[in-house]
Order: structure tokens, then C-alpha cells, then sequence
């Protein structure tokens, strides 16, 4: 049976709990804000002998996610955490470890890219990596981001899948504001994780292998092919941890969790922290009997269109929420996703796009209420504008 | 390109372009990159194998202990070394460091359409 402790954590602490639970084999990290507290808890883990990790200190955060590409081919289970910058350092190196099939779990902790030079949260460098090839999973806070993490290790690594998965919060908003965050016994973890069999490791010394040679116009389209079909695959696999970490924690995880959407006309499709104050306003006008819900995305990649269909279905209005922009395109990533989602449906509620939060810009309830109250006029008709922002000054 | 072999489907390939057989680089024909093609000038070579010891792609062939020119113009007469015994035109990329470094100017690079017939 599960024991299951309460405890005060920030967000970079849950997810720093959640690695030293899996206990990976290396770890490569470069500090940078607001991810640096995650790794700095966990070197204090590494530190003090609690796990067996070998932390691998490098220079940058290219060559960091070189390491763990290296470690992974080698076999190794292998875990590292970044945030904006850091993150798009990575880059050559993040499309390396999901083409070359590497499972690996990476926190990313939420923040603007520069420029100009900004510290704090939007999803900017995340939704950059939208077509990298990871699978994404969102946390709303850090009890989330705790979970997530550990149900990252084991779709990574599932056969079927061997993808690489990022597993994202809010930076300063989730990963070091201090929340209640319930945790699970080392003992119930480690059998949930299970131990790792890696796909053809260089370190199997019997069976020599080669990663990453050169791959032409003869064969580089068969790889990506395959690469689309692990990512397909993942589906299941996600539904299947999902279901088997619930039965531990008790809770229901989905790509797509509803709040009172059963009879909701006006609805916000959001991610992450925002969820959270979405909810309390959905609460506040429910209490006033309008007829509003929440649709809080928790899988970004891979996206389960037909899910976001059957969820929306009996919406009227719906907002998408997102916290980043596409620059020149319709409207934000997650609105262009969920929009496309409907292209196929008779029924399709009309759907309106807000960018909020850049740079780490509050998101208040009364920037919800806001939105709530203008899905009341796109509900009867007056959409107005596509593409509208919450929080900029005028 | 891949030695003479029906490309397969995606289905039938090693996930993330993993190479699951050692050595098999010898089906990976290097020597179509070629633009200058090295030809050995026998009358000057003194069979000393710097050549062998500096090309990149292991393209210098060891010729027989037999060879005629065995004790002839400086070439050892031990029976036990191997003399120079031609180019591996299969893996020849035509860089040209055994012409650049072969001490007795016995290797010219040449274009290699002039060969084209051939
Ligand atoms: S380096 Fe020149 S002389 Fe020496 S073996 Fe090669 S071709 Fe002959
Ligand atoms: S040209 Fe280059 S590859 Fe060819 S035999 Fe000479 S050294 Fe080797």
C-alpha cells in the first residue's frame, strides 16, 4: 500500500524529489534561472549519497544535452532539467536525442526566451520545441510536476515508444512558490519506475552497435517515418501510465482534464499554472450558476485531437489560453491545435484565442473574468476578433 | 552509396539509424566522392609504404612478398615485407595526402573524368 506525506515544496523541489526517486544513472545539467533550483536540490542529493547518480557538470547546456545523449546511447537512464535560453542552446542536441531514439527525461521550468532579456514565464522556449520530436507533458503545479516526471520515465522508455520526454512548469510560478505537495513512498516508486532495458546500448559490449552515422537521402525519411509511428504510439502507452499511476496516487490523469465541463457553454482551454486560477473563477461564477468550465491540457505531445473534440463538444465558446506566440501565424500553438482539432466536426463551438502572459505578465482573475465575459458575446454570435491579448497595456 | 542492395522499407530498419552490424562500412562505397584519382608511377616508388601509413581510408594495398621489384632500386629484399600494390579505388576519396606525402613524387592526382571510359 502507498504512503503517501504531505509536505510544503516548491515546484523545482518536487520535481528534484521525483529524480531522486527514479535515482537516474547520470544526470548532465548547466544551472540557469529558474531551473537552477531543481539541480540544486538534486546535487544536494548527490551529495549526500542518496542517490547514485553520476552528476555530470558541464559548460553549457549544448554540451549538457550532449552528455545525455551520450549517456542514454550508452544505456544509461539519464535525466536533466533547463529553462529558455538554456533550453534553446540545446537545440541541435534536443533533435538528436529524439532521432536517435534516447529515452530521457529533461524538466523544463518555463520561461521567455530573450530577447529582449527576460527571466521569467511564458512557454516560449517549450512550444519551440513543439516540433523537436519529445513528448510534452504540463504541470499545473508542483505536486504535478512531481508526478509527471515520474510517469515521463516510464513512457519514455517503453519499447514501443523510446522517445525522450519534457516534462514543464511555470517558472517562479510553480517551480518556487511553495505549495502543499503530496509524495509517494521511495519503495512504491522505485517498483512503479522498474528497471531499465535499454534499447541496443553501446555498452553491450557482445552486440556492437553504431549511433548516429551518416543517414542520406536513401534512409533519413524511413527513420523519421518510424519516428512518427513511436510518437503515435505513445498514445496508449501515456493512457496506460496514466491509469497505473492513479491507481498509486489515487488521482485521474488525461491529455485533457475537464473541470466542470458537462454542461459548461463557455469554456478556457489553458495549461499549466493558469489552470489554477482558472479554476477559481470557474468556482466563482458557478457559484453565480453560469454555465462555465475549464479544459486543462496536461499532454501537448502527442496531441489527442479526438479527445479535445468529445470534451468540447457541448461547448458554445471556447478561449484557448496561450502563453506564447506564433509570430504570423492564426493565433498561439495551442489555439492552432485545438482550432484544427474541429476541422472534421459538424458540431464545432466557436473558438477564440487570447495570448497572455509573456514574460512572466500576471495572469489575475479578473483577467478571467474577462475572458469568461467576452465568451459570453462570441457565444451569441459577435466572435469579434480572432486573436486577442489579455494583460497588455493598450 | 550502399553496395548493390534493395533499399528497405521503414518497417524493415534498425530504429534511429542504429547500426546493429559491426564492420559493415565495407558496403558503404565511399570511392564515387572522388574527384582526382592518385596513379602510382612505378619507376619512381621505392616501395617505402608512406603511403600506407598516412592515407585516411586505408586505400594503399600491401602487394605481394613476391613482388618483381623485390631488391630492385632500393626496394627491401626482406621476404617478409609487403610492397606497394596498387590503390583501393572502392574507398579512394581522392584527398591526396599520399601524393602530398609519398617522398619520391612516385603518386599523381588526376582528374578523374579523364578515366571515364574506363
Ligand atoms: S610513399 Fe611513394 S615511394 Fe613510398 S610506397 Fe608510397 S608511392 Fe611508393
Ligand atoms: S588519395 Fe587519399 S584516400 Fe586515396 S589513396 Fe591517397 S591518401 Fe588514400
Amino acid at each position: 500500500m502507498a504512503q503517501k506525506t504531505k509536505r510544503a515544496m516548491t515546484g523545482a523541489e518536487c520535481s528534484a524529489e521525483a529524480m531522486r526517486q527514479v535515482n537516474p544513472d547520470v544526470v548532465a545539467a548547466y544551472p540557469i534561472t529558474p531551473q537552477t533550483d531543481i539541480m540544486h536540490a538534486f546535487a544536494q542529493f548527490v551529495a549526500d549519497g542518496t542517490v547514485d547518480t553520476d552528476l555530470i557538470t558541464v559548460e553549457s547546456e549544448h554540451s549538457a544535452m550532449s552528455a545525455c545523449v551520450g549517456a542514454g546511447a550508452a544505456g544509461a537512464r539519464t535525466m536533466t532539467a533547463t529553462s529558455a535560453n538554456g533550453l534553446a542552446l540545446m537545440w541541435e542536441i534536443i533533435y538528436v536525442a529524439s532521432g536517435l531514439r534516447i529515452p530521457m527525461v529533461m524538466n523544463v521550468v518555463n520561461r521567455a526566451l530573450s530577447g529582449p532579456i527576460n527571466i521569467h514565464c511564458d512557454h516560449s522556449d517549450s512550444m519551440g520545441c513543439r516540433d523537436s520530436g519529445w513528448i510534452q507533458l504540463y504541470s499545473e503545479n508542483g505536486e504535478e510536476a512531481y508526478e509527471n516526471t515520474l510517469m515521463a520515465v516510464k513512457i519514455s522508455e517503453h519499447p514501443d515508444v523510446l522517445l525522450p520526454v519534457m516534462v514543464c512548469q511555470d517558472g517562479f510560478i510553480t517551480s518556487h512558490c511553495v505549495e502543499t505537495a503530496e509524495t509517494i513512498d521511495d519503495e512504491t516508486i522505485k517498483n512503479f519506475i522498474g528497471t531499465y532495458n535499454p534499447h541496443y546500448p553501446l555498452l553491450d559490449v557482445d552486440k556492437p552497435v553504431t549511433y548516429g552515422a551518416l543517414d542520406l537521402f536513401d534512409y533519413y525519411f524511413e527513420h523519421k517515418r518510424q519516428q512518427l509511428l513511436a510518437i503515435e504510439n505513445s498514445k496508449p502507452v501515456i493512457k496506460k501510465v496514466f491509469e497505473e499511476f492513479g491507481k498509486i496516487s489515487g488521482k485521474n490523469y488525461d491529455f485533457f482534464e475537464s473541470y466542470m465541463l458537462e454542461d459548461a457553454e463557455r469554456v478556457i482551454f489553458c495549461s499549466n499554472s493558469s489552470a489554477g486560477s482558472a479554476r477559481v473563477v470557474v468556482d466563482e461564477l458557478r457559484a453565480k450558476g453560469e454555465k462555465v468550465g475549464l479544459l486543462k491540457m496536461r499532454v501537448f505531445r502527442p496531441w489527442l485531437n479526438e479527445m479535445v473534440v468529445e470534451k468540447l463538444k457541448n461547448a458554445k465558446a471556447v478561449a484557448v489560453l496561450d502563453r506564447s506566440a506564433s509570430f504570423g501565424a492564426i493565433g498561439g500553438p495551442l489555439f492552432m491545435e485545438v482550432r484544427s482539432s474541429f476541422h472534421e466536426s459538424a458540431h464545432k463551438p466557436s473558438i477564440i484565442n487570447y495570448i497572455y502572459g509573456l514574460g512572466g505578465r500576471e495572469l489575475d482573475l479578473d483577467q478571467i473574468r474577462k475572458v469568461f465575459s467576452e465568451l459570453e458575446d462570441v457565444k451569441n454570435g459577435n466572435t469579434g476578433e480572432l486573436l486577442k491579448y489579455l494583460g497588455v497595456r493598450e | 552509396m550502399v553496395e548493390e542492395e534493395k533499399l528497405k522499407g521503414w518497417k524493415d530498419v534498425p530504429i534511429g539509424g542504429k547500426i546493429l552490424e559491426a564492420g559493415n562500412s565495407r558496403k558503404y562505397k565511399t570511392g564515387d566522392w572522388r574527384t582526382f584519382r592518385p596513379v602510382h608511377k612505378p619507376e619512381l616508388c621505392t616501395n617505402c609504404m608512406i603511403c600506407w601509413m598516412v592515407c585516411p581510408d586505408s586505400c594503399i594495398k600491401v602487394g605481394k612478398v613476391d613482388d618483381p621489384n623485390k631488391g630492385k632500386k632500393g626496394v627491401s629484399n626482406n621476404p617478409k615485407l609487403g610492397n606497394f600494390g596498387g590503390f583501393d579505388l572502392d574507398f579512394c576519396k581522392g584527398c591526396g595526402i599520399c601524393a602530398e606525402e609519398c617522398p619520391f613524387k612516385a603518386i599523381e592526382m588526376r582528374e578523374e573524368k579523364e578515366f571515364k571510359e574506363e
